[in-house]
């Protein structure tokens, strides 16, 4: 009884980061997303949860606007990162995505070096000035990553030698070397087996003092581990957006209770 | 409910069956499977069958092509002589006789028993006339003195070493009589008739109908390899370019399937048509130059892009689409992700692709035919081809497809070796493609 009111405080101390406002998105003549409106924390991590084809990745593709690259794909409605609409004219999305780091279902390193890997991003964007610069900006990432003491010895080896869950913090590393404000997860964790998934996902928990870290999952488990908020999707709409405790203890949509007690999905 | 567990009951032991005994259906199964492994055993020994049948049928009808007959001869022409050749009407020709009597002197000298007239060294050389003028108005300090020459001798005395005249069913005609293949025999007994590696064929000029000993296939290598710089030149970065936007950035709509199935006819064009399309857009309405390896190169180009834009397309559709998520994540631009990761990774399938469409390009004799790279001598070889992509020239096929349209057998012999030639290069480039490949798949 004592608690709650606090973690309620707490949670509500922080900035709204990502405010979305009757989002649609249409696939030629499919409605994916339906009038979604949700506010993002700042320094929270929010879980997507819902069946599959539910639109969580759809909506969360919209925040980076990576679907931009699908033609048929179109998006409506309103998308605000820190009071700025990145759907406006004026936006590149070029820009926008190394403010928005995105990590991908399946871990995807360059086939490069695992230096390269990691650097790609800061030397696009002219973050070093110089060699040392870049080294420091190397060393960082992979610290942040969770994954320098593993791979510092071998710097120069291809990233793809790495193993399943390392490739992915490995991603998680690359990700976060552009010094993003936001960071997009497609379900991190889907190709990882338990351990894999431990680390990363603590990884996740100390990812979220830096940013606002938004996470697809299938399992309501890591949902309910990891996240401090969750989003329920369900057929493109979003049914309940709230704290994760209440949602996966006290539901207010039947939906929400179907699904999290196994009954649809 | 009872009924159907008696009815199982019953049914099962007569169902039940040793997995020692095959039953028929499985057997049947079975012999199917044998059968089609047999039927594709046999379709790959048929085909290794001509293949070897192929390689025998070249090597050996070809090799002749590298030796070469050749009639040395220790030779003076005097200051006189040399006078007097210069002011008949025939000239070549009182060199031959020149010639003739030289070599009849030495016979004499010799001693070489067997009875043979002017006639019968005339058969067994070739024309010598040519060749001996060209020396000697070039260097008329050598008139008086002894000079050592090589000349190649008839074509048919050339066969007769080779093997491919023999005496059985020779008749007698005015190119060679039976009896002078015994002179022949006595002079390769003297070391006057020699065999010997024909570098000529590998690095000389096609030559008149008359002279099949004097023909080589290098004017006709170093056109080839002309139009191939220029196909190289325009069409891999034309083609990758075309892929690139066709792939990456192109929207998709009714005009870019278009375009997508338009290549997909054009590489199905018949090379003739791009030939005539040639003829009439390169050479009538541009005005370039006729024979000339630009224009072959151009039309091989039109060639050419087909092939490559749709091997390009097919490697960049292969590299994962994970990979320009990454780059794009990141906030790396379309182009970037392109150049800096897909292009990369497409680059072995880009390179097998161009070097096959050279191969095809190095191989197409059709087109050629009709832009006049055929039925042509060379004049002021090799120093007129250097620069040469705009002076007249032959190429390698087009060479091929002259000599065995010759009458003379010992242009179907320089044919086939041609052939021999032209089948190395599109080996080398074939390995260099392999080796591209490992090479650069080895990096990722």
């Amino acid at each position: 009884m004592y608690d709650a009111p606090n973690t309620e405080l707490h949670v509500t101390q922080n900035d709204i980061k990502i405010a979305a406002r009757k989002v649609q998105v249409y696939y030629g003549d499919t409605h994916a997303i339906k009038d979604v409106d949700v506010d993002i924390e700042d320094k929270t991590v929010t879980a997507f949860i819902g069946p599959s084809g539910c639109g969580k990745s759809t909506f969360l593709r919209c925040i980076n606007r990576m679907n931009d690259t699908i033609d048929i794909c179109r998006v409506e409605g309103d998308i605000q990162i820190d009071g700025e609409d990145i759907y406006d004219k004026r936006v590149d999305p070029v820009q926008l995505r190394a403010k928005v780091g995105m990590v991908f279902q399946k871990p995807n390193p360059f086939p490069k070096s695992i230096y390269d890997n990691i650097a790609y991003g800061p030397k696009i964007h002219g973050l070093a000035k110089n060699k040392a610069d870049l080294d420091e900006i190397v060393e960082k990432a992979l610290r942040r990553g969770a994954i320098w003491d593993e791979v510092k010895d071998r710097l120069h080896a291809p990233g793809t030698g790495l193993s399943g869950g390392q490739q992915q913090r490995l991603c998680i590393a690359r990700a976060v070397a552009t010094e993003p404000e936001v960071l997009l997860m497609d379900e991190p964790c889907s190709a990882l087996d338990p351990i894999a998934t431990a680390q990363v996902e603590e990884l996740i928990d100390e990812l979220k003092q830096n940013y606002s870290v938004v996470i697809v999952t299938h399992s309501m488990q890591q949902a309910a581990r990891v996240s401090q908020k969750t989003a329920f999707f369900h057929l493109g709409h979003l049914v309940e957006y709230g704290e994760t405790g209440k949602i996966f203890t006290n539901p207010e949509d039947t939906r929400t209770e179907s699904y999290i007690t196994g009954r649809i999905g | 409910m009872t009924d159907a567990s008696m009815q199982g009951g019953a049914a099962a032991p007569s169902r039940k069956s040793s997995i020692h005994t095959i039953d028929a259906r499985t057997k049947k199964r079975n012999a199917a499977e044998a059968r089609f492994k047999a039927y594709g055993l046999a379709a790959i020994l048929v085909g290794l069958f001509f293949l070897v049948v192929l390689a025998v049928s070249i090597v050996r009808n070809g090799l002749p092509a590298f030796t070469e007959t050749t009639v040395d001869l220790e030779f003076v022409l005097t200051e006189e002589q040399y006078q007097e050749a210069e002011g008949t009407l025939f000239k070549t020709a009182a060199y031959t006789d020149f010639f003739i009597a030289g070599l009849r002197e030495q016979l004499v000298e010799d001693g070489v028993e067997v009875a043979f007239d002017e006639d019968a060294i005339e058969r067994i050389l070739g024309k010598v006339g040519g060749n001996l003028r060209e020396f000697y108005r070039a260097n008329e300090d050598k008139l008086g003195e002894p000079v050592s020459f090589t000349m190649s001798a008839s074509s048919r005395v050339d066969g007769y070493m080779n093997g491919r005249v023999t005496r059985d069913g020779l008749e007698d005609s005015r190119f060679l009589m039976a009896t002078d293949l015994d002179l022949v025999d006595v002079l390769r007994d003297a070391g006057i008739i020699t065999q010997s590696f024909n570098w000529n064929f590998i690095t000389g000029a096609d030559s008149g109908v008359d002279n099949p000993g004097g023909a080589g296939i290098g004017a006709s290598v170093v056109g080839s390899f002309f139009m191939m710089i220029v196909v190289l030149v325009l069409s891999l970065p034309i083609g990758v370019a075309a892929s690139i936007y066709l792939e990456e950035f192109a929207p998709q709509n009714r005009f870019t399937d278009l375009i997508e199935v338009n290549i997909s006819n054009l590489a199905a064009v018949p090379s003739i048509v791009f030939g005539i399309l040639g003829l009439a857009v390169f050479i009538q309405f541009m005005h370039l130059p006729q024979s000339a390896p630009l224009v072959g190169g151009l039309v091989l180009t039109l060639m050419t892009l087909p092939t490559i834009i749709i091997s390009t397309r097919a490697s960049l559709k292969s590299v994962p689409p994970s990979i320009r998520d990454a780059a794009l994540g990141v906030g790396a631009s379309k182009m970037q992700a392109v150049f800096h990761h897909v292009l990369p990774l497409a680059m072995p399938g880009i390179l097998t692709g161009t070097i096959i469409g050279l191969a095809q390009a190095l191989g197409e004799t059709a087109p050629l035919l009709l832009i006049g790279m055929v039925g042509f001598v060379a004049r002021g070889y090799p120093d007129g081809f250097v620069g040469g992509f705009t002076e007249a020239n032959s190429a390698m096929p087009a060479q091929i497809y002259t000599w065995a349209a010759r009458a003379d057998v010992s242009f179907y012999e320089k044919a086939w070796g041609g052939i021999i030639i032209l089948l190395l290069f599109l080996l080398t480039m074939n390995i260099i493609a392999i080796i591209l490949r490992r090479r650069f798949e080895r990096r990722w």
